[in-house]
């Protein structure tokens, strides 16, 4: 009657536990959804030529080419069919090799996807596939900027839901300072103050009079909301005195010799305006700033264990201050793309939701600036997607429109129990 | 240069609490001075009010004479005073370098950390202290010793002359807390002044070159580590203790709970039970002994219901309870004291009166339907309160604003007022009172007494040698030796270390 269980040498019994049970269900089911839907795909498509170009428009210079996708579907659902036999033996890999497989299996999925969508098209043109990475920087720019504000303050311990607030408390200030200075520039600068005003609020209300800061956060985007949806209504319609306040000029692209000719990324990267130059430098700035600074290790340790930092004699609360501020110049920044960085005029809701994406983006970023860029790149790309893929008519417009806060959700939910915020995240000091 | 360190007429009031009352104490340059005081005597609070934490609000500290006043820690560290407290004011997910330069950063620029020039100072340091710690390795990978050595080393790098060290040997190992009378030692040598609070008698005795005893925020007397633990007992508690529990030989009866090859797997797939076996009988108390974070804590849990083992058999009178929740468990007649009494044992905002039916308010002794018997439930607190001695304003008073005591008191009382088939009592007796401990200590062994099986967890080996027939040891989510009580302390503390039985197999009884 004893349960008598074998103890290996490393002293571990040997039982099978439940998670690793979980993850192999997780993976047969996950893969094998994969496949059918690389075999439905296939199955569906009568015609596998499809036509694409590598600029961001079809062109006369540049003709769009066509190419038989066939080989590259059966190649997908091969991928797929090997991983789900891993799978079904348990015998994926962990770590970086297992990371790889998955990166297969969602590059097969995604590739199958897109010929699908572009395969069979009746009509007189044909809608070529262009290159999606110059929209997904674009895109991208304010979710990295907000993103980055958020890890800078949630690193420290202050929990900054405002993010959405601040973006649109910049876009509207930026469009007011380009149109009354008359430049661009300074639309940046006006986007910078109005993301500072709104974490001066955020830092009063959450350092010095400790309000719940996920109750604070919701209540700034509400004040931000109709703040700048009351001063809009308050422009006038005569033109004479609103090109000062709501006509903004639009920041220039400024392609960088050289670099910009590299195909496919080189536009993507090196054909952009000053906005999303000055993004990249805040990337790396901020990377450092948190990593390799004697600030960084202080900002840290604040937002990791307050009480251990003050007790080596660090002001918590003034560290936490300085983070907020600098996050809220980032976001101001972020903030300003939805006007002199793209559309120019503000209209009620310019972010339109974009700031709780960028908070996702820090969560699955697992609060590390590069991570979070990379996980806003993500989502930036399935907005470009989504505004290709509206040309054709194989989703319904709703349910396309609705993917890229579907595809959001999924990832959150992923990456929670996996990921470990900052221990002292939210959490009021007092010395 | 040694620092020598005054205290007159310190007080520290808290609205109308005073939890300091005009302490006086003097701290020669290289001694170790001894503060002993039971749980909630004021210790913390004078050393937070030492260490720039907390304002005095009368009174003075003088360094070498000199009046000094502390805004903040950093007022402290400048006049060379360092704290290691009882919980490690260590950054987890920081490195030992790291932890041990943050606020006074190496740094290769202006700004700019320097990881190399911080490992370099860390490995000088405990070079020169002989404090082993490797600078690189991620603190909360570290064990619990180690973790102290850390917290040493971050002191000693501010030029602590004085240190003041906060309960330093609750976390440790009987053969860590020889090797940190160790390194006072020879801190002490090399002419640091230390100041090391606890409420352990024989510690005191072992290190000390004096000892003030506090007592309800006062110093009640000095004494020379010659003193006997009684009379230490007796000032510590203003009465005569009886440091041992009476009782008599066990009367063993039929097994009742037996565990067979429990396994439990934590969330994040580490093995913290591995393949425990044991057998409680009827009347015997089984101590299980260990470091804390030794996998008791899950063991426990999975007895309850509160996990599911991923393997193994949990039978309760031959039947198997393994898959019971922790309804069922109570209502399995297995009653519970949990290690943490605020987080699981009360619930804070609730009378007493509540608190003490919170396990059988939907019986018919006091529901009616969807309605509580005011009535019954009033009656049952006030016979409790008597019986169990509960010290508390009324029975509506909120469970949170008793003291330790009081507060486990009425979990004790609530655990016992069911018919019990086995307890399980983890840390019965932590942060109470010397009093409250003697009481607690009694009911459980009148519990035994009565033929339940008893089983007690505690990282106090006074506990675990007060109460147990028979101790199991508890090492890496194993049980690596059932022993009698009689053992010697140093051999258990070798088994709880890990150092391995000859005959690991047989550990069943």
């Amino acid at each position: 009657m004893a349960v008598a269980n074998a103890i290996s040498d490393e002293g571990i019994v040997d039982v099978r536990d439940r998670t690793d049970i979980r993850r192999q269900a997780k993976l047969v089911s996950i893969f094998g959804l994969v496949l059918l839907a690389l075999i439905a795909f296939y199955s569906r498509i009568d015609d596998f030529h499809i036509v694409y170009t590598l600029g961001e428009r079809v062109i006369k210079d540049d003709p769009a080419k066509e190419i038989n996708a066939q080989p590259i579907m059966i190649v997908g659902i091969v991928v797929a069919a090997l991983a789900l036999l891993l799978a079904a033996v348990n015998r994926v890999p962990k770590g970086a090799l297992g990371a790889l497989g998955y990166l297969l299996v969602g590059v097969a999925f995604f590739s199958g996807f897109i010929i699908w969508c572009y395969a069979d098209q009746s009509g007189a043109f044909s809608v070529a596939i262009i290159n999606p990475f110059p929209g997904t920087i674009r895109l991208a720019t304010p979710l990295i900027f907000g993103a980055i504000a958020g890890c800078l303050c949630e690193r420290a311990g202050v929990i900054n839901i405002a993010i959405e607030g601040q973006f649109l408390m910049g876009a509207f200030f930026a469009a007011v300072a380009s149109s009354m200075a008359y430049s661009a520039e300074m639309g940046l600068v006006g986007g910078i103050l109005a993301g500072v005003a709104i974490a001066v609020l955020l830092g009063v209300f959450a350092l010095r009079y400790q309000v719940n800061q996920v109750v604070l956060g919701v209540v700034l985007i509400a004040l931000a909301t109709g703040l700048t949806d009351f001063l809009l209504s308050q422009v006038p319609d005569d033109p004479d005195i609103k090109k000062y306040l709501n006509e903004p000029l639009i920041l220039e692209r400024v392609p960088i010799s050289g670099l910009v000719n590299i195909p496919v990324i080189g536009p993507a990267l090196f054909n952009q305006t000053i906005l999303v130059y000055i993004m990249y430098a805040s990337v790396v700035f901020v990377t450092l700033l948190l990593f390799q600074t004697t600030w960084g290790l202080r900002a840290r340790s604040v937002g990791e264990h307050p009480k251990a930092a003050d007790t080596v004699g660090i002001k918590v609360n003034r560290i936490r201050w300085q983070a907020v501020l600098l996050g809220g110049a980032f976001a101001g920044l972020g903030g300003a793309y939805f006007t002199v960085g793209s559309t120019g005029t503000f209209d009620s809701n310019a972010s339109a939701g974009n700031g709780f994406i960028a908070l996702a983006a820090v969560i699955m970023g697992r609060w590390n600036p590069v991570g979070a860029t990379l996980a806003s790149l993500l989502f930036g790309f399935c907005f470009t997607l989504q505004a290709q893929l509206a040309f054709l008519d194989k989703i319904p417009g709703e349910l396309l429109r609705a993917s890229p806060y579907l595809i959001t959700v999924i990832a959150v939910a992923g990456s929670v129990g996996r990921v470990r915020p900052p221990a002292a995240d939210g959490e009021p000091y007092q010395s | 240069m040694p620092v020598k360190l005054e205290i007159k007429g310190l007080t520290k009031k808290f609205g109308s609490f005073t939890a300091n009352d005009h302490i006086d104490l003097t701290i020669e340059p290289g001694e170790i001075h001894c503060l002993l005081g039971e749980n909630g005597a004021g210790k913390s609070t004078l050393m937070n009010m030492l260490y720039g934490l907390l304002d005095p609000t009368e009174g003075e500290i003088l360094v070498d004479g000199e009046p000094v006043t502390f805004h903040s820690p950093s007022d402290a560290i400048a006049v060379g005073i360092g704290m290691v407290h009882q919980h490690f004011m260590l950054v987890p997910v920081f490195t030992v370098a790291e932890n041990v330069m943050l606020g006074r950063e190496q740094t290769s620029a202006p700004g700019v950390l320097s990881r190399t020039k911080a490992s370099e100072f860390v490995h000088q340091l405990s070079e020169r202290y002989g404090l082993q710690v490797d600078p690189s390795a991620l603190v909360e990978s570290l064990p619990v010793g180690a973790q102290q050595r850390v917290e040493i080393l971050k002191a000693l790098s501010n030029e602590a002359k004085v240190l003041i060290l906060d309960e330093p040997t609750a976390v440790l190992t009987p053969q860590e807390i020889d090797e940190l009378m160790d390194i006072m030692r020879s801190l002490k040598e090399l002419g640091t002044s230390i100041i090391f609070i606890t409420h352990k008698l024989r510690e005191v005795r072992a290190v000390g070159d004096r000892i003030s005893v506090i007592r309800r925020g006062k110093v009640v007397g000095t004494a020379p580590p010659t003193a006997t633990e009684a009379e230490l007992a007796e000032m510590m508690v203003g009465r005569e203790v009886k440091l041992k529990v009476d009782k008599a030989p066990p009367k063993t009866g039929e097994v009742v709970l037996s565990v067979e090859g429990c396994t439990v797997v934590d969330p994040r797939g580490h093995q913290v039970v591995k393949d425990v076996s044991f057998e409680a009988r009827a009347g015997e108390v089984l101590g299980i002994a260990g470091v804390q974070g030794n996998g008791q804590t899950e063991l426990i849990k999975a007895l309850l219901g509160l996990v599911r083992p991923d393997a193994g058999v949990i039978r309760l009178d031959g039947e198997d309870i393994s898959r019971h929740g922790p309804r069922e468990s109570l209502d399995d007649g297995i009653g519970y004291i949990p290690e943490d009494r605020s987080h699981d044992g009360y619930i804070g905002a609730f009378s007493v009166r509540e608190n003490l039916i919170l396990d059988l308010y939907r019986t018919d002794r006091f529901s009616r339907g969807p309605a509580l018997r005011l009535d019954d439930i009033a009656a049952n607190a006030d016979h409790r309160i008597v019986e169990f001695d509960i010290r508390t304003e009324s029975a509506s008073t909120p469970v949170s604003s008793l003291s330790g005591g009081n507060q486990q008191k009425v979990v004790v009382a609530r655990e016992f007022s069911r018919p019990l088939k086995v307890l399980v009592a983890s840390q019965p007796t932590r942060g109470v009172d010397v009093g409250s401990i003697e009481f607690i200590h009694k009911r459980i062994i009148s519990e035994r007494d009565k033929g339940t099986a008893v089983i007690i967890v505690s990282t106090e080996l006074d506990e675990i040698f007060a109460l147990s027939d028979r101790i199991a040891v508890m090492y890496d989510g194993r049980i690596v030796d059932t022993v009698s009580p009689d053992i010697r302390r140093e051999d258990i503390g070798l088994l709880m270390a890990g150092a391995t039985p000859d005959k690991p197999e047989e550990v069943t009884v």
